[in-house]
């Protein structure tokens, strides 16, 4: 099996976030960079399809000079080779990061794409379904469960309110939802070797793709109106704050 | 250029999802702006029935793709469909649910269009000749406006946040032969959780934490119940294995905004406010008075759950006689 796992690097959930002074985009300083949660499952699920049926695990990621760290994660966790696409300073939308990711598969031969179902940075959902698109094969989304045999997978996929079993032929790409896996840790002699392994480091315009004109802008950012502390119900029983609360409720603000 | 809208549908047992109608009248609404004519697409196996209610929501067209091969709904062959509508009626913006398959049809019909997309929005609006949409990013930390340039212009609209408004339209119902070739995927088993009312569709929702202690959810359950809640979890009840994934709530999980959120033994870590922050009243009821989610609420609770919860669902249950 040849895999291949799309992976971006994003602010860690934890993070408080900011607006920039532009407005259209948070600020930077001071935040900490991941994997993208998703991505670590797709990187984690190819290793172990990997380790079971033999082949390769090529990490992928489009980004900046630090997008490194995050590939060298994924390099710690066991993929065998990793590529970073360099923007160049170029802002990309999730289309143009498609086609541009799309372009650099199609040079090689893999049975198998895993991606994020999204990124938690710009959460999109939107890459991974493009890039099959662009390559003009079969994509099943939020997998929890997934087996290949003969040419084929079987995965099973959420969706509101159930799950679907669903089979198609390889090459496919699939994208991760939680409760597929648990990611690994990375282990000391897996970071020290991953320092050794090198990354392939393409020139986003070297690639031969013209990732067109961005289509997708961000005029505006701004956060969500925010709560204050909210008032504490008293009262001398469990019973007498229920009674309490239910007036509120139903008084006050009407939602019941 | 085309001034046309075009709202994709969805059904679920031979019925419109509720997201379908968001979906058309918030085609409606761009209509209004572009000078329409608003087409609605209906896609699926035996759905000329329904289809009709379609003009309910102001669609001034029905375009109905009826196939076998629709039966099920899966993405490859809506997708194939959706092209084929599309090229019926040239659409200037296409409208669509940001749902599970949404996400999916919207995704591929973008770069199959070369088309511009902004997945799920909470708000669209029209700017000269430019579509503007609102749409979450970091997990509900950030609201931010895209411009969308190029045709036509695809926005995908979270269930919920958008209002179903009736208004009456012409409604012709057009049937339209659709090929379906090479779709690549094969349904082998579905599986839906009947009774369940779906969190990010739901008015109420509570959600049950860590402080749950164990998978016996039976009082956050009977006070959802009481309410007609959904019942959402903690990642780290999930984690536990208390509560299976799709019940978690959060910025790894489902983003939820509901009328009325109760949280129950829920701290309040930021990815998990992230998910429910848009919800319009907040209840936290926890043991800690430091709790951070106190500061995050409209209304709390401290005490233990375990007598507070049952006590709120006997004041409810006193309310409804
Ligand atoms: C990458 C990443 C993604 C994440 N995504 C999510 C996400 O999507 N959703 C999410 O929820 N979390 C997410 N988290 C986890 C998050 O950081 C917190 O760990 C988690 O939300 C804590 O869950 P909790 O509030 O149930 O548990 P705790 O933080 O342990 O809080 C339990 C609370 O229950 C109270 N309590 C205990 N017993 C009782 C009782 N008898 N009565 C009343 N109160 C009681 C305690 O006072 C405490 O405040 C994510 C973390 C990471 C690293
Ligand atoms: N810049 C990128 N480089 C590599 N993979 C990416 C990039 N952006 C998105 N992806 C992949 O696409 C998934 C969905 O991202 P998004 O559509 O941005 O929500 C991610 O989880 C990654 O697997």
């Amino acid at each position: 099996m040849e895999i291949a796992v799309l992976l971006k690097q994003v602010p860690a959930t934890e993070s408080l976030v900011e607006i920039a002074d532009d407005g259209t985009a948070i600020k930077t300083e001071g935040i900490n960079w991941v994997m993208n949660p998703y991505d670590e499952m797709a990187v984690e699920e190819a290793l172990q399809i990997r380790d079971a049926a033999g082949g390769t695990v090529t990490v992928f990621s489009l980004g900046p000079e630090k997008t490194v760290e995050a590939l060298r994660t994924a390099l710690a966790m066991g993929a065998d080779t990793a590529v970073r696409i360099d923007t160049q300073g170029t802002l990309l939308d999730g289309m143009a990061t498609a086609k541009v990711l799309a372009g650099e598969l199609k040079k090689g031969a893999f049975d198998l794409i895993i991606a994020g179902h999204r990124a938690v940075d710009d959460d999109n959902f939107q890459v991974g379904p493009a890039v099959a698109e662009f390559m003009g094969i079969p994509h099943i989304s939020m997998v929890i469960r997934q087996e290949q045999a003969d040419g084929k997978i079987r995965c099973t996929r959420t969706i509101d309110g159930g799950t679907l079993v669903l089979e198609t032929a390889l090459p496919a790409l699939i994208t991760t939802q939680r409760g597929l896996n648990e990611p690994r840790y990375t282990s000391l002699p897996g970071i020290m070797k991953a320092k050794k392994k090198p990354i392939d480091t393409r020139a986003l315009s070297e690639t031969g793709t013209d990732p067109g004109d961005p289509m997708v802008e961000t005029i505006a950012m701004r956060l969500p109106p925010q709560r204050k502390g909210g008032r504490i119900i008293e009262g001398d029983s469990a019973a007498d704050k229920a009674a309490a609360l239910v007036r509120a409720l139903r008084e006050e603000t009407k939602v019941i | 250029m085309s001034q046309g809208i075009l709202a994709i549908t969805e059904q679920v047992d031979g019925s419109f999802k509720n997201i379908s109608f968001e979906v058309i009248s918030t085609g409606k609404k761009i209509a209004e702006k572009t000078g329409g004519p608003l087409t609605a697409a209906v896609m699926g196996a035996g759905v000329d029935a329904i289809a009709r209610q379609a003009a309910e929501y102001g669609a001034d067209r029905i375009l109905v793709a009826d196939h076998e091969g629709l039966k099920d709904g899966l993405s490859d062959a809506c997708i194939q469909a959706a092209a084929q509508l599309m090229a019926h009626v040239d659409p200037a913006v296409v409208v669509i649910g940001a749902t599970s398959s949404g996400k999916d049809i919207a995704a591929r019909l973008s770069a199959r269009l070369n088309a511009p997309l902004a997945m799920d929005c909470v708000d669209v609006r029209v700017d000269g000749d430019r579509v503007v949409a609102t749409r979450p990013m970091y997990g509900g930390k950030v609201l931010a406006d895209v411009s969308l340039s190029g045709f036509p212009a695809i926005v995908a609209i979270r269930p919920r946040a958008m209002e179903a408004v009736a208004a009456q339209g012409a409604g012709e119902v057009e049937k339209v032969d659709i090929r379906l070739d090479g779709t690549t995927l094969n349904l082998v088993e579905k599986h839906l959780e009947t009774g369940k009312i779906e969190l990010t569709e739901a008015d109420v929702v509570v959600t049950g934490g860590r402080g749950m202690g164990g998978d016996d959810f039976t009082v956050v359950e009977a006070l959802a119940k009481a309410l007609g809640a959904a019942v959402g979890a903690s990642r780290s009840a999930v984690d536990e294995g208390w509560r299976p994934v799709s019940d978690q709530v959060g910025q790894t999980g489902k983003v939820v905004a509901p009328n009325l959120y109760i949280a129950c033994g829920v701290s309040g870590a930021i990815q998990h406010l992230a998910g429910m922050a848009s919800s319009r009243v907040v209840v936290a009821i926890n043991k800690d008075p430091e709790a951070p989610i106190f500061a995050k609420c409209d209304f709390g609770i401290v005490g233990d759950l375990f007598d507070v919860v049952p006590a709120v669902t006997a004041e409810i249950e006193k309310l409804k006689g």
